[in-house]
């Protein structure tokens, strides 16, 4: 009779090796190149894939077991969110709009780049990066369950939750997010490594979350917190990941470094456009605010940046081509999107607002040498708007980046009080963009972006023909609900209402 | 610079004039005045008037602002693609030289209640 014996359980390098590198073969029948014919194409020099180190060496059933337990302490808390009226613990209903372009901008994105992750898995040849690429498109994926899960509580009560899948793809300013990603996914490999891993999750994702997260725990908001706790974890392997792919690329060949270098300038300002609806969050959306837009860079943009930027300096990586724009645009943007969001405010499913004089005495204190010179006039002649019964309301619609897609908003850099104009033809068509780093960003691959779908031009092509209320129903908006000012939304009503129902005995 | 592809890479832009159905698209801003966050997208047929498009649809967005109703239209100032040019009010957009997707900036100097100038 044969004894039982416990069997030996494997060291963690054992384990790596088996359940990672052991799972790679040499093809025989077909060449490498035809196994993986995209991982040549863009140029990048790969002589030893057994170079790409994975610090974390976590092992696909290691995985699982973290991730089941997240899920399980996740959906224990968002449960006791939903049978404890949760949604009326946030400060107050002018908090929701910050999730609603969360849910309808960054979560799809979420998706997106689990899409992204899949595919670029099945394209490198390396089996180290194969299995964290894996893990990263499981990873994506949940986060954005995770965050649909959280947030379609709120959906029960409030307006402008209902359609964030449909709005990803038809209404204006999702599509800012929405081409990042279709931008990222369209590119080779390597290049939707930089976008994703080292430009959005390394170099910016900080300004996203961190700052979102503490948001939500200042404003009340326990099932925001949650699904931030839940991610966190995974974010510190996706930036490891963003890293070591940078530093593999420039260490495996000195040719890579120039096409190395030309990713970065570009998806740093491109992250950088679509952080900046962040901004407005921070310095307006959040009634409990954490810190300025102002502040957040300074810590996560300039310290944590040039820290990085130093690091790789060994490699002849220097800072983003934008990096200086880009420090002189944190003392205006806010400004410039939160005005552009309340005039537009009758087109998005959340609410603007008219920042209160308190509001504005904060805005001032955090940005002592632009918002009284440059913002406050205009909020103030809006607010005379307002008082004299003709809200100010811009049916103007807006010209679009040809890039970014974002309504240019931005003024010339050195004069705050100039619009940034900036034009090309191509081809015998005229195309338009925010900033000399956007026109740039054209000119290197000009076919790309001729196809942009740009919400503003397409609402007077087929099938909407110019008709806003047509428009409207195309978009899933609910006009007088979704939209408009939240001094008179029903969000603010139902909220004061319920909350009053909780908190008193008329 | 061409997209680096692994075959041809053709593409189809999206906003050609023939998908507008006889119109075309015009951006008209206002230099200076940064109540309207961005310039403003109009879209009309090109045999509109110059002075047609003033009035009907670029007058009527501008009067949120104050000095909307100080500006003399005779002495405004023109850019068009950014280089200074001189419109004539009685022809067709056509016949000023407004291409689908063109842009035109107005100046008015003197004019900036809410906006200061660097």
């Amino acid at each position: 009779m044969d004894m039982k014996t416990a069997a030996k359980k494997l060291s963690l390098k054992d384990k790596y090796k088996l359940f990672t590198r052991d799972l790679g073969w040499e093809p025989t029948y077909r060449s490498k190149e035809e196994v993986f014919p995209y991982a040549q194409y863009e140029g990048i020099k790969v002589h030893d894939w057994d170079k790409w180190e994975d610090p974390f060496r976590l092992t696909m059933d290691s995985y699982w077991k973290y991730q089941a337990e997240k899920e399980r302490k996740f959906y224990a808390i968002i449960d006791a969110h939903a049978q404890n009226n949760g949604h009326l613990n946030i400060t107050d209903a002018r908090y929701l709009s910050a999730l609603k372009i969360f849910l309808q901008a960054i979560s799809p994105g979420e998706y997106s780049a689990h899409k992204g992750f899949a595919r670029v898995g099945r394209e490198f040849p390396g089996v180290g990066t194969q299995v964290a690429c894996q893990m990263q498109a499981i990873d994506e994926i949940r986060h954005a369950q995770t965050q649909i899960h959280a947030l379609s509580n709120y959906n029960k009560y409030y307006n402008g939750f209902h359609a964030f899948a449909e709005q990803r793809d038809r209404i204006w300013y999702t599509s800012v997010a929405r081409s990042f990603f279709d931008d990222a996914m369209s590119a080779g490999p390597f290049e939707f490594m930089i976008a994703i891993g080292f430009s959005f999750e390394y170099v910016l994702t900080n300004l996203l979350f961190v700052p979102f997260m503490s948001g939500a725990a200042y404003n009340g908001d326990m099932a925001t917190v949650t699904f931030g706790f839940s991610a966190q974890s995974d974010e510190a392997r996706h930036m490891t990941l963003g890293l070591e792919c940078i530093k593999f690329m420039l260490e495996q060949d000195p040719d890579n470094l120039p096409i190395v270098q030309g990713w970065i300038d570009k998806w740093f300002w491109r992250g950088f456009r679509v952080l900046g609806l962040v901004s407005t969050m921070m310095d307006y959306m959040l009634p409990k605010r954490v810190m300025s837009w102002r502040e957040a860079w300074n810590i996560y943009g300039v310290e944590n940046g040039s820290a990085l930027f130093k690091d790789l300096a060994r490699y002849g990586i220097r800072a983003p081509k934008g990096w200086d724009h880009a420090e002189e645009a944190v003392d205006h943007m806010s400004h410039q999107f939160m005005l552009g969001l309340y005039q537009w405010s009758f087109g998005t499913s959340f609410h603007a607002w008219i920042p209160s004089d308190e509001d504005m005495d904060w805005l001032a204190k955090k940005y002592p040498t632009t918002f009284d010179k440059y913002y406050r006039p205009r909020w103030n002649h809006i607010k005379k708007l307002a008082s004299a019964g003709t809200p100010f309301k811009n049916y103007g619609l807006a010209k679009l980046c040809q890039c970014c897609q974002l309504p240019t908003v931005f003024t010339e850099p050195g004069d705050p009080t100039l619009t940034c104009h900036r034009e090309a033809d191509y081809k015998g068509d005229k195309y338009h963009f925010c900033s000399d780093h956007c026109q740039e960003i054209f000119e290197n691959e000009p076919e790309k972006y001729i196809q942009a779908w740009l919400p503003m031009p397409q609402l007077f092509q087929d099938p909407i023909n110019g008709d806003l209320g047509a428009w409207m129903d195309w978009v899933f908006l609910k006009d007088g609900q979704d939209n408009g000012d939240y001094a008179d939304s029903q969000d603010k009503r139902n909220f004061e209402l319920w909350r009053g129902m909780a908190t008193n005995n008329q | 610079m061409s997209v680096v592809a692994r075959k041809e890479y053709v593409a189809v832009p999206r906003d050609r004039v023939e998908n507008f159905h006889g119109k075309q698209l015009v951006y008209v801003s206002w230099d200076h005045h940064l109540l309207f966050a961005a310039p403003f997208l109009l879209c009309l047929p090109p045999q509109t008037a110059f002075g047609e498009l003033l009035d009907s649809a670029l007058q009527p967005l501008l009067q949120a602002d104050p000095d909307a109703t100080a500006i003399d239209w005779g002495k405004v100032e023109w850019l068009k693609d950014n280089q200074p040019w001189v419109p004539d009010f009685e022809r067709s957009l056509a016949d000023n030289g407004i291409a689908h997707k063109g842009q035109l900036r107005m100046r008015t100097p003197g004019l900036n209640s809410l906006c200061a100038v660097s």
